[in-house]
């Protein structure tokens, strides 16, 4: 059988950077990703970041995958591709299919950084093609770069609705209109802004009724939402659009971590159900991490220093960093995600994290 | 359609190496993208229709996890195109039901 000394499940933003630090303190870290390139979701983001220079504030999310490639290439990590992960035992062995071809890995430490997955939305006509979710159209433009229509409704005004409408406005659709069931703007100000200056109407306390189309989308029907959430009749309205995207949230993946036996919280606030973590990232079963969204719906620049953190951790437990040292650097990197975590939203996030670390935490009491 | 010029991106120079054979038409593709990607720049949106209602089904979650977007590939039912990678002369077909294997029908 294969061995490493820590299996990282998952090469985006998180699972990278976990995998980086254990390299760097000289660990044997594999990384397995079921996709075909490696660098998760960064490589759709052609936006640039928030946040301080530490964070690569102000680079793009695909430059940013590119340096952690280049990184974990100058480091000789292993990264294995269109390899998914559909086992793990208690003795952490991984199982994974690679070519038809089923294969384990056993490893000391494992990180899960499977990520997050778009909530759908169920409305009449949501399954014709053409509705779709937004991060689906985002790989579409950006990475593939074909539209997946002309003329688009964006349903949803979080950050993922505003940066995709606006970038598939940048790659040459026509957004018709924003909409948002709420009273308010979920996502930051200057993003709406941003589309609201390109001339596209967001309409707050509106939803959808109902798409129309024989073989595709055709027309989308919204209608205004009262102040009990109810459509309020007569304010039906027909946009002529063949594309609908869906951005109302992300759920993490966390079927690995259910395996696994990890114990679990409901914390709206990230997402749903999450596994219960300390303050290492490790969860309720010993020597077993994790990062990224997996841990909570957040922002990539997060995600990258809760990998950092997990790997730190990993190479501590396994004894390649001595204990002042995996300190120092954890407190660095505690102090960075601090930072990300402030402002209206990220200050929520913060009090969400600190909610599940403590929960953790009490158990172990 | 495809995205040629792109403020951020620049311009698309990757070549249009390989062909698909879509419901027996011949459609321009990139080798190595999904097929998805090559169904959408041809305009093509209905990917499969459902085993009971045959209502149409296309592209949803892109990484490889609803099937909404499963077809017909070199034979072989039930492939997320979103997530198989296109190669020159592979026969794509537009998948009624659950599909069946060619040497089955
Ligand atoms: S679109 Fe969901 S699996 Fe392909």
């Amino acid at each position: 059988m294969k061995m490493t000394q820590v299996a990282v499940i998952g090469a985006g933003p998180a699972g990278l950077a976990a995998a980086i630090e254990v390299a760097r303190a000289g660990g044997l870290v594999t990384v397995i990703d079921e996709n075909a390139r490696p660098g998760g979701q960064l490589f759709k983001q052609i936006h640039k970041f928030f946040g301080s220079r530490e964070h690569r504030a102000g680079v793009r999310g695909f430059h940013i995958g590119e340096q952690l490639l280049a990184e974990t290439e100058r480091l000789g990590v292993e990264v294995l591709l269109d390899s998914p992960v559909y086992a793990l035992f208690p003795d952490r062995t991984v199982g994974y299919v690679h070519g038809g071809r089923e294969i384990f890995l056993k490893a000391e430490k494992i990180v899960i950084a499977a990520g997050a997955a778009e909530n759908p939305l169920a409305f009449p006509g949501s399954t014709l093609p053409g509705v779709m979710g937004a991060g689906a159209a985002q790989t579409m433009i950006n990475v593939h770069r074909v539209l997946p229509g002309k003329k688009v409704l964006m349903i949803g005004s979080g950050n993922v609705g505003l940066i995709v409408a606006y970038q598939l406005m940048q790659a040459g659709a026509d957004v018709a209109a924003l909409i948002e069931a709420a009273t308010q703007i979920g996502g930051y100000g200057v993003h709406a802004a941003k589309i609201r200056r390109a001339g596209v109407p967001i309409h707050l306390s509106h939803t959808v009724k109902r798409a129309l189309g024989k073989d595709h989308v055709e027309s989308v029907e919204i209608v205004a939402l009262d102040s009990h959430w109810q459509p309020v009749a007569g304010s039906e309205k027909i946009l002529g659009v063949d594309t609908v995207c869906v951005a109302v949230g992300l759920t993490p993946l966390t079927e690995l971590a259910w395996l696994m036996g990890c114990e679990f919280a409901f914390v709206p606030g990230l997402g749903g159900h999450v596994p219960k973590h300390d303050l290492n990232m490790e969860t309720t079963v010993p020597g077993v991490f994790i990062a990224g969204d997996i841990s909570g719906v957040e922002e990539a620049s997060t995600a990258m220093e809760e990998g950092r953190l997990a790997g730190t951790a990993c190479a501590e437990a396994l004894g390649l960093l001595d204990g002042q040292k995996a300190l120092e650097l954890k407190t660095v990197i505690r102090e960075r995600m601090n930072a990300l975590r402030t402002g209206p939203f990220g200050e929520g996030r913060r009090r969400a994290k600190e909610c599940l670390i403590g929960l953790s935490l009490e158990g172990q009491a | 359609m495809r995205v040629e010029k792109h403020p951020i991106l620049g311009d698309d120079r990757r070549k249009r190496d390989a062909a698909i054979i879509v419901d027996g038409d011949r459609v321009e593709a990139i080798t190595g993208e999904p097929i998805a990607a090559a169904l959408l720049a041809a305009g093509i949106r209905k990917f499969r229709v459902t085993p009971r209602f045959g209502s149409p089904r296309g592209l949803f979650c892109g990484i490889g996890r609803c099937t909404d977007c499963v077809m017909t590939v070199d034979g072989r039912p039930n492939v997320r195109t979103c997530v198989t990678p296109v190669k020159d002369g592979m026969v794509v077909e537009t998948q009624a039901g659950l599909g069946a294997w060619a040497d089955e029908s």
